[in-house]
């Protein structure tokens, strides 16, 4: 169900949120959905990696950050799609259910 | 060990799965030890860091078959336990605990004659060879320590 589907969301977002907070000097109260880690929070690679491991971890999963790098650089998906955090929730979230399935 | 040259690892003793253990000798001089410390010569702890980045590199190129090469990106919870100085014998050990995308993280630890020296988390992200002459270099290296699969 859609309803479920934005809970789950909303739930991954505050968690993903919590983990950039946690682990860059980003201020939690400035994490938006609309968000994009790099441009608008300026999240630089070293911190992201820590994220993806914290991520990784927090939801049991491997976030395949090399796939989606290719994918933007070859013009398949636009950054957004994987890079502004309410869609990074929504892909974290495909990637539970996928493990999970 | 030639600790000018970074090189660190003598010796790989084992790799499998994801774990590997490896020894290295101190060696009985060396320039650091005129700086680190006058009188009182002590391997600088930022080398025991690499020392086990190393150690957990070449875990990594002996999984990924060299197919990139591991660069150290972070270490957390490095701690120095017990002094160490020239002629000893060291033990390293790393294990996986982590595969990511495109990085991996180990948990490494340094003892010496089982005495514990040093150990830390590192984070190594891989990345394709940068330059040929570094492949090549690592390979020879490889085959200096007895990686398994690259011995000479």
């Amino acid at each position: 169900m859609a309803a479920d589907t934005n809970a789950s969301s909303t739930g991954t977002f505050d968690k993903v949120a919590d983990i950039i907070a946690e682990n860059s000097e980003v201020a939690r109260d400035s994490i938006k959905p609309d968000s994009h880690v790099t441009e608008d929070l300026g999240i630089d690679s070293l911190d992201f990696l820590d994220i993806v491991f914290a991520i990784d971890k927090a939801f049991g999963i491997k976030v395949p950050v090399e796939k989606w790098t290719q994918e933007v650089n070859a013009g398949d998906k636009p950054a957004e799609h994987y890079f502004v955090m309410k869609n990074l929730a929504a892909r974290i979230d495909e990637l539970v259910a996928a493990k999970g399935a | 060990m030639r600790l000018e040259y970074f090189q660190m690892i003598d010796r790989v003793v084992s790799l499998e799965g994801d774990a590997i253990q490896v020894e290295s000798r101190v060696p009985e001089a060396s320039p650091v030890f005129e700086g680190h410390f006058p009188g009182h010569p002590l391997v600088p702890g930022v080398l025991l860091v690499e020392t086990m980045a190393q150690a957990s590199g070449w875990l990594i190129l002996g999984r990924n078959g060299f197919a990139q090469m591991p660069f150290l990106m972070s270490v957390k919870e490095a701690k120095f336990r017990s002094f160490v100085g020239p002629e000893a014998p060291l033990e390293v050990t790393a294990r996986v605990t982590h595969d990511g995308s495109g990085f991996t993280v180990t948990e490494a630890r340094v003892t010496s004659g089982g005495k514990r020296i040093a150990d830390a988390e590192i984070l190594l992200r891989s990345m394709p060879f940068p330059h040929p002459d570094l492949e090549a270099a690592m390979r020879a290296s490889a085959q200096r320590i007895g990686l398994p699969g690259f011995a000479a």
